[in-house]
């Protein structure tokens, strides 16, 4: 009986060898070379396409009012130094540009608040102990094992910080998932391996793909290296925004921290969360969940425009205005190249292809 | 004690001392070994081993992230048998914080905590001969080295854009089942499977052994709490890691059989993987950290000269923090998408925890008040514990707040906690514990200057180290990152340096141990004096290979503090 189980055990151990180094994995892992990884000239994206039509002329056609407020071709915003970025030797968060991020900031401030008061307090009660109860100072120890009221008030006030700190923290929760109204406009960004893309469904669907640009463009454009981007995603300033997020191949994060905004890229599920961005400017951001070889490289640039200026870009983009239908605005559709399927799967534009020839430079 | 006749306990010898003191020859008292104190030195010295390794690949780690840009991981993938193409130098990253995390927690810190003091102790403090199941505590050990094998091997065998698993400690589908081509992932799998059949194995014997085992009138109420910590923590082993199992083979087998549990495509959810996985992961982490608590609560106590104050109200802050510790998990997962009710109820109930974690620190200072304290190496090390501890604790309630983490969920803020409560709680309490039981352990008294020393560069090296990270995570640094924004610098080359501090520190421990053994003087039986209360100081130093032949007795007078005085010297009230 003794062999048999020990003839089992050896048995169950080549299985489970011959199983972890199997054919079919040895196969599944030829399909994914390091050349293919690199190789496939990733298609014209829709987006690529629509950086060949001229804004100028695309605006053109578009409602001659919208164009007259824009400024009509759009140039990408100049970052504000310091704003929605990462500021060198920094103690503390970005400053926030949402009205829930400035809620949180405060909670945050009480926060640190509490946690370095107690942290000091237990040093304190540490440095005293030491010094007043050490062998010399004290030499004949008490007899003391226990002390009910004391163990009480431990027990009950650190129970009730807890109960202030949480009074506010839920109610930040609370306001951070507020449903945006229903005509907010909606911005769907989506986590490929390893770039983002953002699809505009409420203005004809267009896809932008976003890759960070490498050290030398992005000084040349004067935007902090590892956080800029070719294209960024555009939203309006000022109103609320549905922005939902997926993932396409693996989990990604959508991150801005001046936005105090985080939320996962789940393939096979919509997140979606209300973003308001009080004012125009840049905002940088970056993949917040390990995703593969070039998680550090997919960053995040969110635009905050005014509302006619997003407008144009939409136009720009070949996109139209949302709600337009109404207003009887509406670009030229021949102008409008065909959108590749909204899904995000496999046939989505470039899906599982290296974004650029290599980032290293 | 009912063992099966080996030829090394025949029970004839006429000298007591001499057959109790009867070692088998090299290769079976080492590699077929029954004997509790034995498997925990192995444990110890494996812990020790694979403690180097992943401390090493953190040196490697900081070494890289000492200014922005890729220095070095081209090298390392050139070094590994990887071709050396960018996204290869980049996946090495991956496999390293991978690597590092998976050994310092399953290889590192529990073979140390549980497998090695548990072993060594647990036995000697509630007075009995050896472990409930001898044999099987054997076997836990040495899958332990198998699962650590197989995640060694899987370092060279190709993982995707790599040789290597880079999937990190989580391995959250589908970046481990689609997103990573190749068998390195899959024996990294495998190796959590051993290690946990051998955790499981352990807190079975552990258990057993604790229920059954103890001297007579030793009640429960009267356990040291070292003993009372490793009694809750292999409950929690012992409920938790059937659920990582489980969660792992599914990744197994959708990785392989073509299943889709994980898979959206076929039906499946990776958020699932997550929420299996933190069931287990955040037990897991109480598991590193409990015994620590309980090491801690005994050198308190012993240095000061005082029985630990509310002893009740430590044992059950312990039971209350292994209960509570089951139903906070999603707090690892705030930002998957949870709805918002979910995320309130997450965020109140991890709060919870913060209670019976305030009323550990407020009892340890409450026990030294009053106290006569002496500031010898373990104590120090406990000391700067609590203290840490302490900080780890707040920022943990700070990252409790559902609506703060979508700030600083994923940053260096969350390296920085967890390596507070890590690398500075679990670890100091690690250190605490070996410099308060190795004179007992090897017979050979260690340097206490060297153990000082130790203490100082080591407390400086990994508050430089760990402290900037928290300014990183606010600002928005986002973890597992091998390049970074050049405003993130300034803080990440100090935390370099910091690393230098610390590795010096830790040539200073292992020239003390080299120090003990060579130089060493003997160590007494009692060698902390009268504040040594429990039954291990009643033994010699070291114990004998067999001990306990008769059963200490824990009489009436004896409180849960004293173990081993007499009637004329009563017991604390």
């Amino acid at each position: 009986m003794k062999v048999l189980g020990f003839n089992r055990i050896i048995t169950a151990l080549a299985l489970a060898f011959t199983l972890a180094v199997s054919p079919q994995a040895a196969l599944a892992q030829e399909g994914l070379t390091q050349d293919d990884l690199v190789a496939p000239v990733p298609e014209p994206t829709p987006a690529e396409v629509l950086e060949s039509i001229d804004p100028v002329e695309a605006a053109d056609v578009a409602d001659p009012d919208a164009v007259a407020a824009g400024s009509g071709a759009y140039e990408p915003m100049a970052p504000t130094p310091g704003k929605g970025m990462p500021a060198a030797a920094a103690f503390d968060v970005q400053d926030q540009y949402s009205e829930t991020g400035q809620f949180a900031q405060g909670l945050h401030v009480g926060l640190v608040w509490i946690m370095a008061i107690i942290s000091l307090f237990v040093l304190g009660l540490l440095v005293y102990v030491v010094l007043r109860f050490n062998k010399r100072a004290n030499p004949v120890p008490s007899k003391t094992s226990h002390n009910t009221l004391i163990e009480v008030v431990w027990t009950v006030v650190p129970a009730l910080i807890l109960l202030g700190i949480a009074i506010p923290s839920i109610t930040l929760l609370a306001r951070q998932y507020e449903t945006p109204p229903e005509d907010a406009i909606t911005v769907k960004a989506i986590g490929y391996q390893w770039y983002w893309g953002y699809e505009y469904p409420d203005n004809g669907g267009f896809e932008i793909i976003s890759n960070m640009l490498d050290d030398e463009e992005a000084r040349a454009r004067g935007e902090p290296y590892q956080l800029a981007v070719d294209n960024r995603m555009v939203v309006p300033a000022g109103v609320p925004i549905r922005l939902q997020v997926t993932g396409a191949d693996v989990i990604h994060s959508f991150a801005v921290p001046s936005l105090w905004f985080k939320l996962d890229a789940v393939p096979g599920r919509l997140n979606e969360k209300v973003l308001r961005i009080d004012e125009p400017g840049v905002y940088y951001g970056q993949c917040s969940e390990l995703c593969g070889a070039r998680h550090a490289y997919m960053p995040i640039t969110v635009e905050a425009l005014p509302m006619e200026q997003y407008n144009a870009w939409v136009l720009a983009q070949g996109g139209n205005i949302a709600g337009a239908e109404e207003e009887g605005v509406e670009a030229d559709p021949s102008l409008v190249p065909e959108q590749e399927p909204e899904s995000a799967v496999p046939g989505a534009p470039g899906a599982g292809a290296a974004p650029v020839d290599d980032v290293t430079a | 004690m009912a063992t099966t006749a080996d030829s090394f306990q025949a029970h004839t010898d006429d000298h007591a001392h001499d057959h109790a003191d009867h070692k088998p020859g090299f290769f079976a008292r080492w590699f077929m070994s029954t004997n509790h104190k034995d498997i925990g030195t192995l444990y110890l010295i494996f812990a020790i081993f694979a403690g180097i390794i992943g401390g090493a690949i953190s040196g490697i780690m900081r070494m890289e992230l000492a200014e922005p840009g890729i220095q070095y991981l081209q090298w390392w993938a050139e070094f590994m048998g990887g071709n050396a193409d960018f996204d290869t130098a980049l996946h090495m990253w991956n496999v390293f914080i991978t690597a590092h995390g998976l050994i310092m927690v399953f290889f590192m810190v529990m073979p140390a905590m549980i497998g090695g003091f548990g072993n060594w102790f647990v036995p000697l403090m509630i007075g009995a001969p050896d472990m409930a199941f001898p044999r099987m505590n054997n076997v836990s050990f040495w899958l332990t080295v198998a699962g650590f094998v197989s995640l060694m091997f899987s370092l060279f065998v190709p993982g995707g854009t790599g040789p290597g698993a880079g999937v990190g400690w989580t391995v959250y589908a589908p970046l481990s089942t689609t997103g990573s081509q190749g068998p390195a992932v899959d024996f990294a799998i495998f190796s959590l499977h051993l290690a946990g059949a051998g955790s499981i194995l352990g807190a079975t014997n552990f258990i057993t052994t604790i229920f059954n085992m103890r001297a007579p009138g030793m009640t429960l109420h009267k356990m040291p709490l070292f003993v009372w910590s490793v009694l809750v923590t292999a409950f929690l082993l012992l409920l938790a890691l059937p659920v990582l199992a489980a969660a792992i083979t599914m990744l197994i087998t959708d990785r392989n059989f073509g299943t889709t549990f994980f898979d959206p495509a076929g039906g499946g959810d990776p958020v699932l993987y997550q929420h299996l996985f933190w069931f287990f992961g955040h037990p897991e982490v109480y598991i590193m950290i409990l015994p620590g608590f309980g090491m801690v609560s005994q050198i308190v106590a012993t240095f000061s000269r005082k029985p630990i104050f509310g002893y009740l109200g430590m044992a059950y802050a312990m039971v209350a923090i292994g209960v509570v510790g089951f139903v906070v998990w999603a707090h690892h997962m705030y930002t998957v998408g949870l709805d918002v009710n979910t995320k309130m109820y997450f965020t109140a109930a991890t709060m919870v925890i913060a209670v019976p974690t305030g009323v550990k620190i407020f009892s340890w200072i409450a026990t030294m008040w009053g106290g006569s304290i002496e500031f010898k190496s373990p104590m120090v090390w406990a000391l700067g514990f609590i203290f840490l501890f302490t900080v780890g604790g707040v920022t943990g309630v700070y990252l409790a707040n559902g609506g703060i983490d979508d700030v600083v969920h994923d940053t260096y803020f969350v390296v920085a906690h967890f390596h507070y409560v890590l690398s500075m709680g679990a670890v100091f309490s690690l250190f605490a514990g070996f410099y308060y039981w190795f004179p007992k352990m090897s017979g050979r008294m260690h340097s206490e200057l060297l153990a000082h020393l130790h203490f100082w560069g080591f407390f400086i090296g990994v508050n430089v180290i760990f402290f900037p990270q928290h300014f990183l995570g606010l600002n928005g640094m986002p973890r597992r990152y091998p390049d970074y924004a050049e405003a993130y610098t300034y803080w990440n080359e100090i935390s370099s340096v910091g690393y230098h501090i610390m590795a010096a520190s830790m040539l200073l421990f292992f020239a003390n141990l080299v120090y003990a053994f060579v130089a060493g003087k003997r160590a007494a039986p009692n060698y902390w004096g009268a504040g040594a209360t429990t039954l291990e100081w009643s033994l010699s130093s070291p114990p004998p290979f067999h001990q306990f032949s008769e059963l200490p007795v824990i009489e009436e007078h004896h409180d849960y503090h004293d173990h081993i005085a007499s009637k004329d010297e009563p017991a604390t009230t």
